[in-house]
């Protein structure tokens, strides 16, 4: 989106009845929510409902265009949305929809261990600082070259998974046979390629359904191919610059890089999704299969820091997908989001005048992380205003001391709450124990490194 | 044992082997302006595409500048001798078919800045009045990180940690250490030798009151020590007692006088000018730490400089949050930093620092935790993505400790080095490999 539009320009296109649909009460809120990229223009449905409103549609649909247009994959109910980013840089105002992870079904396996590994995707799942990370997408690869057996393939994979599809080959007797089977979910096509394009951007019309444009190290012709795909009509298109291993590396990197910033100055052709492949890994497996997965899961995250929106992959091993889906939590968060939590007395879970008492910083991951471990117990925990630092750096920068903790305690009103004047601390902060016991008349326990060990910690330790 | 525990036991076991096995093989395998505007189809049918006569193998174009002055060139080589008509038939006319693809040129977005990041010599050879076999430079990017065709992206510095007391130490990294832990110049000499690392970053955390208390004349007699027992330059580190690190660093400073040391760290609330003053005198470099504040570490930068440090003698240190718990301010207030610096605040425009190995902070990194996977390839890999992502951002100097985690970042480096074009065919048919 220009930097020059501002909300009126928005609300003069709007239907300005406030008919309160998007949600929000007026139709000046939603303009100024879309402009921050909270609402897209689909969430006002009367524009695409009413004709009258079409000439305003088309401007609005030019004045909100992001730098990277965004496709869906999948049925409309179960969606994913990849690209739609505004920014280049992470820290100018956030990252927009996660980098989707797919991960490959090949059509060489048996049909058990098709509908186990489509089963097994669907179903993965870890849990982070209260949020499910999920896998996205399953990517059907062709291996055999059979049309027959593709479609058999997509058949059975759709029956074992609700996770939109990504189908793969450069055949289009291979794509159709599968969009034949699949065409109501919305699979992404993958590949057009200079080779196959005239079918393949057929096909892509005929079923009406986002494509991928691969053109391995080569932007001119990429662009190209886009600009040509543009002029047949087809507008959601993802774009795949190559993934390569080793040296080659540095192209890929590089060909990211340009083409998010190009997109970042007004390049239209290259403004789409950007897909990296980290499983091309396998196409060069290492000695023992681990060392390819490690291979594979540190160029994805190099990959998701460079602008990738959608990766597909072959491993979903635990240990190699939890920092990446950890990296993505992490890197799609909004910058600007306070990275402090509100001090003050938690109640956990139903405490009696016999619980224990520990405090933690209002840094929100110390507090998040410490929450999670406490939150099956029955206990106070005292959150003690750091600005924001974790335990380590508020010891060493002055913003937690034993002042600031007594203070806690006495303005806390915990006193009232339990008969005992005993308080758990963090180990590293085990240094002020001395100080905090002078200055409040509490006991202090040290408790362990990591708050994870807390609830062994009480069983053993905890006596009112 | 019971058959979970018994799973446990296998899991763990198979980690152990493959942690031995990556490191092994890590080491086998080579020491481990056209922009913005769309050709619009009845342009091209109109009026631009040209004739069949004209088809030849010259490019055809045409330009269109607009209103703000920028000129923009198409190219139309390769454009179709034929085009049909357009159909006008409302609501929806048809494209015309096309039968070859309509060639466009793409231009590398090349930004010119306005300044370049600060090289800062590390370590000092005997020509350069100090005793190491080799300098080291960080630092002298003239683009944001990785932006490789605006520059090359010059080679990290990587310093291995050493403790000056046994610590505790993530089981996959003990596993590398165990017979040298209480030994720190073993422990130096096993990282310079068997690991090749470019420096070593001992850090006396044996000062600190909560640990040994040991006092810092003796403590700061390891540095000595250790400049006799490897060749390679030398970072000393303190345990983040403010009273203490000051005195720690301006005895290190006399002690390794000539022999350009990094001096990690200085911050707002020990005597910074103290430790500028005599990095100043002897020769040194400091790192200077803030926790996540721009103003902070402007106003640290600046008062270094006021002091009387020399440009090249400075490395900043915004913090490093793990992989998981704050690893994205590091991510962005890096990113911030350099690119500001780029820009031209003079202020900012110094290499920066990463302590990777806050990594092993992180639970998910050293915690037994077998549904998790064995930790043997889980915690190396949470360091090696702490250090990429930081590096993607724009760092240049890393603090790290496992050996295949720095194993894979040199390597990212190095391919980023490569000056062969990567070649389409070699993954051009990627979809149907049989795995």
């Amino acid at each position: 989106m220009s930097k020059k539009v501002g909300p009126l320009d928005i609300y003069n296109l709007l239907p300005r009845t406030n008919c309160g649909r998007c949600g929000e009460s007026t139709c000046m809120a939603f303009a100024t929510k879309l402009i921050d990229g909270v609402y897209e223009l689909e969430d006002c449905p009367p524009l695409f409902e009413d004709p009258k409103y079409a000439e305003n549609l088309a401007k609005l649909k030019e004045l909100t265009r992001p730098m990277v247009t965004y496709i869906d994959i999948g049925p409309k109910e179960r969606a994913v949305r990849i690209g739609g980013k505004r920014v280049l840089y992470r820290h100018e105002l956030t990252y927009h929809n996660p980098t989707a992870i797919a991960i490959d079904v090949s059509d060489d396996l048996s049909d058990d261990e098709i509908a186990k590994r489509a089963k097994e995707i669907d179903e993965f799942k870890l849990v982070r600082i209260g949020e499910e990370l999920k896998l996205d997408l399953i990517a059907v690869r062709s291996v055999t070259g059979d049309p027959k057996r593709f479609s058999e393939v997509v058949k059975l994979v759709m029956e074992n998974t609700q996770k939109p599809l990504v189908l793969c080959s450069f055949d289009p007797e291979v794509l159709e046979a599968g969009l034949a089977v699949a065409k109501d979910q919305k699979p992404l096509i993958y590949a057009v390629t200079e080779k196959n394009w005239k079918d393949v951007s057929d096909l892509a019309l005929m079923y009406d359904c986002p494509l991928a444009v691969f053109v391995p190290n080569d932007l001119k012709k990429l662009r190209s191919l886009v600009n040509t795909l543009f002029e047949k009509g087809i507008e959601k298109v993802a774009l795949d610059p190559g993934t390569f291993l080793g040296e080659g590396f540095k192209d890929t990197i590089n060909n990211f890089t340009m083409i998010r910033k190009a997109a970042r100055d007004g390049d239209k052709l290259l403004g789409n999704p950007l897909i990296g492949v980290p499983l091309i890994s396998w196409t060069k497996p290492e000695a023992v299969p681990e060392l390819t997965k490690w291979r594979e899961a540190w160029m994805a995250c190099a990959l998701l820091l460079r602008f990738a929106d959608m990766l597909i992959m072959h491993s979903y091993d635990v240990w190699v997908q939890l920092p990446l889906l950890t990296l993505r939590q992490n890197i799609y968060t909004d910058p600007r989001k306070p990275v402090a939590v509100e001090p003050g007395l938690r109640v956990v879970g139903n405490p009696d005048e016999n619980a224990p008492v520990m405090f933690t910083t209002n840094f929100a991951l110390t507090y998040f992380t410490v929450m999670s471990d406490v939150e099956k117990l029955d206990c106070y925990l005292l959150v003690i205003d750091t600005e924001g630092l974790g335990v380590d750096s508020a010891i060493a920068g002055r913003k937690l001391t034993a002042d600031k903790v007594a203070e806690a305690i006495k303005e806390s009103g915990v006193e009232q709450k339990v008969k005992h004047r005993k308080i758990i601390v963090p180990q590293l902060a085990a240094r002020l124990k001395g100080e905090i016991e002078d200055l409040s008349g509490w006991e202090v326990i040290v408790g362990p490194r990591d708050s994870s060990g807390i609830p062994g910690f009480l069983q053993e330790r905890w006596k009112p | 044992m019971s058959r979970k525990e018994e799973i446990e036991e296998e899991v763990n076991e198979l980690g152990r082997e493959w942690g031995k096995k990556l490191l092994e093989l890590l080491e086998k395998y080579g020491a481990f302006e056209l922009e913005g505007v769309e050709i619009e189809a009845e342009e091209l049918n109109l009026d631009l595409r040209p004739s069949a006569a004209t088809m030849a193998p010259i490019p055809v174009g045409f330009s269109i500048t607009l209103s703000t002055g920028q000129t923009f060139y198409y190219s139309l080589a390769g454009a179709p001798a034929a085009a049909p008509p357009a159909p006008t038939a409302p609501p929806a006319p048809p494209k015309p078919k096309i039968e070859k693809i309509i060639e466009v040129e793409f231009t590398p977005p090349v930004t010119t800045y306005s300044r370049q990041i600060e090289v800062v010599p590390i370590g000092a050879t005997k020509a350069e009045g100090g005793t190491r076999s080799k300098r080291l430079y960080v630092g002298g990017e003239k683009a944001p990180a990785f932006y490789l065709f605006e520059a090359e992206q010059p080679p990290p510095v990587i310093a291995m940690d050493v403790f000056d007391m046994p610590i505790p130490l993530a089981k996959p990294v003990k596993e590398h250490f165990k017979d040298v832990l209480d030994n720190p110049v073993e422990w130096a000499r096993l990282e310079a030798e068997k690991f090749k690392a470019d420096m070593i970053s001992i850090h006396l955390v044996s000062t600190d009151p909560l640990t040994e208390g040991r006092p810092v004349d003796k403590a700061v007699k390891v540095v000595e020590e250790l400049l006799q027992a490897v060749d390679v330059p030398i970072a000393v580190g303190v345990p983040g007692v403010p009273e203490i690190d000051h005195q720690i660093l301006k005895k290190a400073a006399e002690i390794g006088e000539g022999e350009r040391l990094v001096l990690n760290s200085a911050n707002l609330d020990t005597d910074y000018i103290g430790i500028a003053e005599a990095a100043k005198k002897y020769g040194h470099v400091v790192i200077a730490f803030t926790a996540m504040d721009f103003n902070n570490q402007k106003r640290l930068n600046r008062e270094l400089l006021n002091a009387g440090l020399p440009r090249d003698s400075l490395i900043m240190d915004p913090t490093t949050g793990a992989l998981g718990y704050g690893i994205e301010y590091t991510f962005s207030y890096v990113e911030r930093f350099r690119l500001a610096g780029l820009m031209g605040d003079e202020e900012v425009a110094f290499p920066i620092s990463c302590a990777t190995a806050n990594a092993w902070g992180a639970r998910e990194a050293w915690m037994k935790a077998p549904e998790l996977g064995p930790r043997e390839l889980r915690g190396p890999l949470w360091e090696t993505v702490t250090a990429l992502t930081v590096a993607l951002a724009g760092a240049d100097f890393f603090m790290m400790d496992h050996p295949a985690a720095i194993q894979t970042l040199r390597d990212f480096f190095s391919y980023m080095k490569s000056s062969v074009a990567a070649k389409a065919e070699e993954i051009a048919e990627w979809v149907s490999v049989k795995i």
